[in-house]
């Protein structure tokens, strides 16, 4: 065969292709959605059925028994109070890593960030057993006795969790807040503390609530770390998930399982809430 | 008067060198070139907000080579023009008079003037999301205006505005041009646009600055 007729032979076949593609007709969507919505379906309905199984498995005479119950009181009483001050400090230091690891590129950027994954990364138990020998060296040394296998000990383990991801989640916020506004602040006279409380630190109410709501349920469903730095002792370090712990532990599988519905029912509120809250804000 | 003296700046693969431009005291100054030449860099470099490896930045007659942005007195227009989202309009042009602790009645006097000025009367209460685009403008340039600048630095203020909100702003820049008497350097890639406006034109080209032929 010559270059002729070679040239000849593949001027057919792209022509041939060409009128192929012409008549080409795309396939219907239907299998592509229908693959999606199954996969996606299969989760949600897991989720669902998950807290039906846990509903329909008790009554609502062990539910009013077991929430009554002094111990499971005190320990309702602490898991809101520790959550909420976890929440709030994980918000308080949340905020300026987010902000600054958003803003500024400095040597080490990628190591810093690598450190803030450490407690998202590691086995919750771990955390709690480091925090137990950390407590173990001055200066945290000094504090132990009010610290370890005590309240504050709750506090402080559910903060290093839950911190990890509100930092994640303001990182965003921030990451999403264009440069500009803080630019266009600083030509009118705005120092960097005030370009951040006028202009950008308002915008992020939305990260800021998201961030909130992350760490109060990863706060409230905290037990690797609380078992081991804090221990489980009823009426003194005993939250809801060592509540769940230790009615297991008993045999009681329908307190057990009262106090897990619970803690669904105070997690699904914070979300409600969180949402109901927001709404109002983008309304107003 | 803006005066920039063999100005260098290097950000990753961009880099612009030894630029120098001389814009006198209350000359309307257009600075064309492509898009992409650097023309934004070297507002932010006028504005302070870009550090600058070698050269000096004179802002009537004053170094402000190391000054903040918060010190160098003048006023800036983005592209997008940035309006505060959480702000209404009102708030807008009271920023940047509020931030220095200005007594309120001196506050609203200025918001009244401005307004005035730029007809913003029947949007006080908006906020940006509720503003057309000429709008949107008219605020941007009054809360850069709000503070009194000698220098007023524009970067593409009507591009993405149709013909009628083009003629309405262009005639608005003469008029504040000629009351304020201010410095006023705008960017364009518009030759008909810095024809109509400028006193003095500069091409950004091949990485240095020249006057237009």
């Amino acid at each position: 065969m010559d270059w002729t007729q070679l040239e000849t032979a593949l001027s057919g076949l792209q022509k041939h292709l060409f009128l192929q593609a012409q008549s080409h007709r795309p396939k219907s969507d239907i299998p592509f959605f229908t693959g999606m919505i199954c996969l996606a379906g299969f989760y949600i309905l897991m989720i669902l059925l998950m807290v039906c199984a846990d509903l329909c498995y008790t009554d609502f005479q062990s539910l009013r028994q077991t929430l009554g119950e002094p111990e499971i009181q005190y320990s309702i009483q602490l898991s809101l109070f520790s959550c909420s001050l976890s929440t709030i400090m994980s918000l308080a230091v949340a905020v300026p890593i987010g902000y600054l690891m958003s803003r500024f590129e400095f040597k080490g950027q990628s190591l810093v960030d690598a450190v803030l994954d450490i407690p998202i990364v590691l086995p919750p138990l771990v955390i709690g057993i480091s925090l137990l020998v950390l407590f173990n060296y001055p200066p945290f040394h000094w504090l132990s006795d009010w610290v370890v296998f005590e309240i504050p000990a709750v506090v402080l383990a559910q903060f290093m969790v839950a911190c990890a991801f509100a930092v994640r989640t303001m990182r965003v916020t921030f990451d999403q807040i264009p440069r500009r506004y803080e630019q266009v602040a600083l030509t009118l006279g705005c120092n960097r503390s005030q370009a951040f409380w006028r202009v950008v630190f308002p915008q992020s109410y939305k990260g800021l609530l998201a961030a909130g709501t992350l760490a109060w349920a990863r706060s409230l469903g905290e037990f690797g770390p609380i078992l081991v730095f804090a221990g489980s002792t009823r009426m003194r370090t005993e939250v809801l998930p060592t509540s769940v712990y230790l009615e297991m532990q008993s045999g009681d599988l329908k307190g057990m399982l009262s106090v897990s519905i619970l803690m669904i029912a105070l997690s699904a509120a914070v979300l409600v809430l969180a949402r109901i809250f927001g709404m109002q804000r983008i309304n107003a | 008067m803006i005066k920039l003296q063999k100005v260098s700046i290097k950000q990753g693969d961009f880099s612009i060198e030894d630029v120098s431009l001389h814009v006198p005291a209350g000359c309307y100054a257009g600075l064309m070139g492509k898009s992409g030449c650097g023309k934004t860099s070297l507002l932010e470099v006028i504005a302070g907000l870009r550090p600058i490896c070698s050269g000096t930045v004179t802002l009537n007659d004053q170094d402000v080579t190391h000054l903040k942005p918060s010190s160098r007195h003048l006023g800036y227009v983005p592209q997008d023009r940035a309006l505060f989202p959480n702000m209404r309009v009102g708030r807008q042009l009271a920023f940047s008079l509020e931030v220095q602790f200005m007594p309120q009645a001196e506050i609203d006097q200025r918001i009244r003037e401005l307004s005035g000025l730029l007809s913003l009367d029947h949007l006080l209460n908006r906020y940006p999301d509720g503003l057309s685009g000429g709008e949107a403008q008219r605020v941007a340039l009054g809360r850069a205006l709000a503070n009194r600048p000698k220098i007023l630095c524009l970067d593409e203020p009507l591009s993405a505005l149709d013909e009628g909100l083009h003629e309405e702003l262009c005639e608005l820049l003469k008029s504040i041009h000629k009351e304020l008497n201010m410095t006023i350097l705008h960017v364009t890639h518009s030759r008909p646009e810095a024809k109509r406006l400028a006193e003095k034109i500069w091409h950004f080209k091949d990485h240095q600055v020249q006057p237009a032929d």
